[in-house]
């Protein structure tokens, strides 16, 4: 891919990562976030920062199954780093605006309500891994040790999808599709890894 | 006063500016929610009641004639009638707030009668069209608290249901009321988005179901009720959360046994059958000290939970030496 293209398509990418948080500040700007504000926000940011996880994990498999889509590499951090950004809002907006900036409800909630729990866990998770996103860390790191530390995004994804399962009403499967998704890129590696192995060998054979 | 007699409309002398325009007359529901939105805190809830049910001279389709009640909440900003039709949790019509209000015209709320059987002398059946006229229909003014952590104030058109039951004769032995609610498959095709037990049921001790704030509900706005809001005919128990009070009612059991209800039937744990609203006992995944008041800014929207939504006066002592955290 050249470079004009590259840069096109990262602005672009900026645009529609902004694109939610835009709509969000239009909306509290002219009072016009529907019947429940609070309600709209935390939605709106839990999804997106889901959402651009699970697109972040289909990057990888996608540049598996075709080369020529090895380039979408450099577009991983910035769909990591965003996501990162839409979690920290929502739970900034948890923090302000459910739990009132009381320590005390946030601690109980932490320990007693199990979906926040799995929230918060799946938030500090992200932490260490937004933290050493730079060049400059996977240089100190060594690209496998941060390869390693880079797989607890799994962990924080699935924690994310429980969070979300536990905080909608039993019975109701709205999570059910961004699961479905998220098991399919799970299960995508090993299965193109079976499939790469396999071809290597009759190419060699 | 935007609404005129016709007396006063056919008379010659009135000057062209006093007469409102023909849209704007027609569009005077959206006036009159506008005026709720905007004005309840400049003009006070009085003021504001005069405005929602002005001279009965005037009479539109679907609108109702209504008294005063003094069981009518005061002092409280009414939820704007947008937010009211555009915020439901009616998962016959899609579980998403806003489906009800695209899917819910599909309910159709005539012909409707109500069947009430059980422990009755006789099981009856009840047209709306007598249910409308049984009793005056009163403009109630409820605080509505939803298990889910969010709170309106709505003007609602009824009568106790009390009225109801004592036209039902039930007997002696009749300790439950269990209220089922209109449900067809093949009308309300969003029932499967979720995993509930359909028909909905929900239920009512009978001391509950007499207690004169215990509303049989047929309007809103001095309205008729809009169907995403359970047309025609609903109940509300306003001090009890938002599932208590089951939408578009068709049968009204008496029994003599707590009967099965919904969502305590899909998770015993989060929704207990009495369901008081109550700040000191939790939902096992929130608190519910507090409350998102509906239509306010997100900044200004969280407002403390009232023991009993705030009726306490009137229904607390129907718990006296009760466990509410047993019988939650």
């Amino acid at each position: 891919m050249n470079k004009p293209a590259l840069i096109t398509l990262k602005v672009l990418t900026w645009i529609a990562c902004l694109y939610p948080l835009a709509i969000l500040i239009y909306g509290a700007v002219t009072n016009n976030l529907g019947p429940d504000p609070t309600g709209r926000i935390e939605f709106a940011t839990g999804n997106t920062a889901l959402n651009l996880l699970v697109i972040s994990l289909a990057i990888t498999p996608l540049r598996q199954l075709w080369s020529r889509l090895s380039w979408l590499i450099k577009f991983r951090r910035l769909l990591g780093l965003f996501a990162f950004f839409y979690a920290s809002i929502h739970l900034m907006a948890y923090v302000g605006l459910y739990a009132y900036f009381d320590p005390n409800t946030i601690v109980q909630d932490i320990a007693k309500r199990r979906f926040i729990t799995a929230g918060v866990t799946a938030w500090l998770l992200l932490v260490p891994l937004a933290l050493t996103s730079t060049t400059g860390s996977i240089r100190r790191l060594g690209g496998k040790r941060w390869n390693q530390l880079h797989k607890l995004v799994y962990v924080s994804v699935c924690l994310g999808l429980l969070h979300y399962w536990w905080q909608v009403k039993t019975g109701v499967l709205a999570p059910l599709w961004i699961t479905l998704i998220m098991a399919a890129l799970f299960l995508a590696r090993p299965v193109l890894g079976w499939w790469k192995a396999k071809r290597v060998k009759t190419l060699s054979a | 006063m935007l609404i005129r007699k016709h007396d006063a409309l056919s008379g010659s002398d009135i000057r062209s500016s006093e007469i409102t325009p023909k849209e704007k007359w027609l569009n005077r529901r959206s006036f009159i929610t506008a005026a709720a939105a905007t004005g309840a805190v400049a003009l006070g809830t009085g003021r504001l009641r005069e405005i929602l049910s002005p001279s009965s001279s005037v009479q539109a389709a679907g609108k109702l004639d209504t008294v005063k009640s003094p069981l009518s909440t005061t002092g409280e900003e009414l939820t704007s009638f947008q937010d009211i039709t555009h915020y439901n949790n009616f998962y016959e019509f899609g579980v998403d707030k806003s489906a009800p209000s695209q899917n819910a015209g599909a309910l159709p709320t005539r012909p409707w009668s109500i069947k009430a059987s059980g422990l009755v002398k006789t099981p009856k059946t009840f047209d709306i069209d007598t249910l409308l006229k049984l009793r005056p229909l009163e403009d109630r003014t409820y605080r509505f608290r939803c298990v889910e952590g969010w709170s309106m104030v709505v003007p609602w058109v009824g009568y106790s249901l009390s009225e109801l039951i004592k036209e039902c004769d039930p007997l002696p032995s009749a300790k439950f009321v269990q209220f089922i609610s209109y449900f067809d498959k093949k009308v309300e095709k969003w029932q499967s988005q979720s995993q509930i037990f359909w028909p909905y049921s929900e239920g009512l001790r009978m001391d509950e179901a007499m207690n004169p704030l215990t509303l049989l509900t047929m309007g809103l706005y001095g309205d008729v009720l809009p169907n995403q809001d359970g047309a025609p005919v609903r109940i509300i128990v306003p001090w009890k959360y938002g599932f208590k009070s089951a939408k578009s009612i068709v049968q009204i059991k008496f029994l003599d046994k707590q009967p099965p209800t919904t969502w305590n039937d899909l998770a015993a744990n989060e929704y207990g059958f009495y369901s008081n609203v109550n700040p000191n006992v939790d939902h096992p995944r929130w608190s519910q000290k507090t409350e998102r008041r509906i239509g306010q800014p997100f900044y200004a929207q969280r407002h403390p939970t009232l023991m009993f939504n705030g009726y306490g006066d009137f229904v607390a002592a129907m718990y006296k030496g009760m466990d509410l955290r047993k019988y939650y």
